[in-house]
């Protein structure tokens, strides 16, 4: 496939292996933010090329992985009224709430559509006027804007029975949160498609604040071990900055359309994550203008107390401190097909990954 | 989730493109980069039925050039390594 095959060349991948065990001479632990990364690099065995003293570790970076329980379990009161149609990304429909899933919903009978886009969800939406549809928008900064574009079209449209559940997550407060804990980390490698959409002047703080790199990159072989050269490069030079791998994708300046889209609809909030738990401003919510469209706004449903899954590690592991394995469930009670954690449903958790690649 | 690749754009018809994958196609909406200049022909990412960016083909290939450079250069050193003869490796 064009643009792809050629960065997935083991020549040049070898290369960028050679070359920073040539330079490497400190001990170093990056981090992936992003989970489209974590699958690459266990899929491509790209810890096995790299030196002793580069160690990497995955992080914050799978949006259905840090999303509560709590989010779960209010789609699933709602997916349990008569008059409500829940329309989702197939990531969500797995993943365990504290008594049921979307999943186990739908099978006794609640309505509960995967759809690929929003725009499918509106369509759904116009086609059964007298039903509420509700469409549980998760996701960063890559999936936001679409939500956004989403809203505004079904004002325009007046389509009155379409609401955004909003659970969407902005990556920055993540990223200072792990530092400010203290976790350990040397350098980012900056998530790609987050960054297609807001650019590289969101990270600036880091090398600011904590003299700390991000090397934004590509997801293919080449593209993530040329940034962790380029990583090295920065810390053993002491040269800590941002700077972005994947030039053929991001712009220093993001998309400022899709940016737009997301300051005309959204505004911050504090949010919960898993393993982080409240960060001032790091959650999407709906502005006051846009409410009618808001499902938290709009509908009323009774939700049940959450209950967390005894033993999942999940939090530690999205925090950078425990690996999968280190977790008693991994690859026993927790597994693909019969998921404990949401760390294990999602295709981009690590719990999944090490599970498909690393076991 | 973020995941998204390059597809190429094979018809526009009303700010929906048609773009191929390999073997599948997807209408995809243009509303997110109604700015960049997108033609039949273009490399754009698709994310959940947007395309969220016009791929950089200039850039993409520039790159590409530099790794085969890379890759020739490597080539002629492990020529003239083995060249050399070294008695006692
Ligand atoms: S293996 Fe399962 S139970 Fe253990 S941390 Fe991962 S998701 Fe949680």
């Amino acid at each position: 496939m064009k643009y792809i095959d050629e960065y997935r060349n083991k020549d040049i991948v070898q290369y960028f292996a050679g070359q920073i065990n040539i330079i490497s001479t400190k001990h170093v632990r990056i981090m992936e933010v992003c989970g489209g990364h974590t699958v690459s690099i266990q899929k491509f065995g790209l810890p096995y090329l790299l030196p002793k003293t580069v160690e990497l570790i995955s992080g914050p970076g799978c949006p259905v992985c840090v999303t509560s329980r709590e989010y779960i379990d209010r789609a699933v009161a709602y997916s349990r009224m008569e008059d409500v149609i829940i329309t989702t990304y197939g990531d969500l429909i797995r993943v365990p709430g504290s008594t049921s899933t979307l999943e186990k919903e739908k099978a006794s009978g609640a309505d509960v559509r995967i759809v690929y886009s929003i725009l499918d969800a509106m369509l759904i939406a116009k086609n059964n006027g007298l039903k509420k549809v509700i469409f549980l928008g998760i996701g960063f900064e890559t999936t936001a804007p679409a939500s956004a574009a989403g809203i505004l079209k079904a004002r325009t449209a007046g389509l009155k029975n379409f609401y955004v559940y909003s659970a969407h997550k902005v990556m920055p407060p993540a990223m200072e949160a792990l530092i400010d804990d203290g976790v350990n980390i040397d350098g980012y490698i900056g998530p790609g498609h987050v960054s297609t959409i807001t650019g590289q002047s969101i990270y600036m703080d880091i090398p600011k604040k904590y003299k700390m790199g991000v090397v934004i990159s590509g997801f293919e072989p080449v593209d993530i071990m040329q940034s962790i050269h380029m990583l090295v490069q920065q810390i053993e030079n002491n040269e800590p900055k941002v700077e972005i791998q994947y030039t053929r994708v991001v712009k220093p300046e993001g998309n400022v359309v899709a940016q737009q889209m997301l300051d005309e609809i959204f505004e911050y909030r504090a949010d919960w994550w898993r393993g982080l738990g409240i960060l001032k401003n790091s959650g999407l919510k709906i502005k006051k203008e846009y409410e009618m469209h808001d499902s938290e706004k709009m509908i009323e449903v009774e939700v049940e107390e959450t209950i967390e899954p005894k033993g999942c590690i999940c939090g530690l592991i999205l925090r950078g401190e425990k690996k999968p394995k280190d977790c008693g469930l991994f690859g026993k009670s927790c597994t693909p097909a019969d998921p404990v954690g949401a760390c294990m449903v999602s295709s981009e958790g690590s719990c999944h990954a090490s599970y498909l690649y690393n076991r | 989730m973020c995941l998204s690749i390059p597809a190429r754009v094979e018809s526009i018809n009303n700010n929906i493109a048609k773009c191929t994958v390999g073997k599948s196609s997807y209408n995809t909406s243009l509303e997110l980069i109604s700015d960049q200049d997108v033609k039949i022909g273009d490399y754009v990412l698709i994310h959940t039925g947007f395309a969220i960016q016009k791929l950089d083909t200039d850039e993409a290939n520039k790159i590409l050039k530099t790794f085969e450079e890379f890759k020739a250069l490597n080539e002629k050193m492990d020529e003239e390594e083995k060249g050399q003869n070294h008695p006692l490796i």
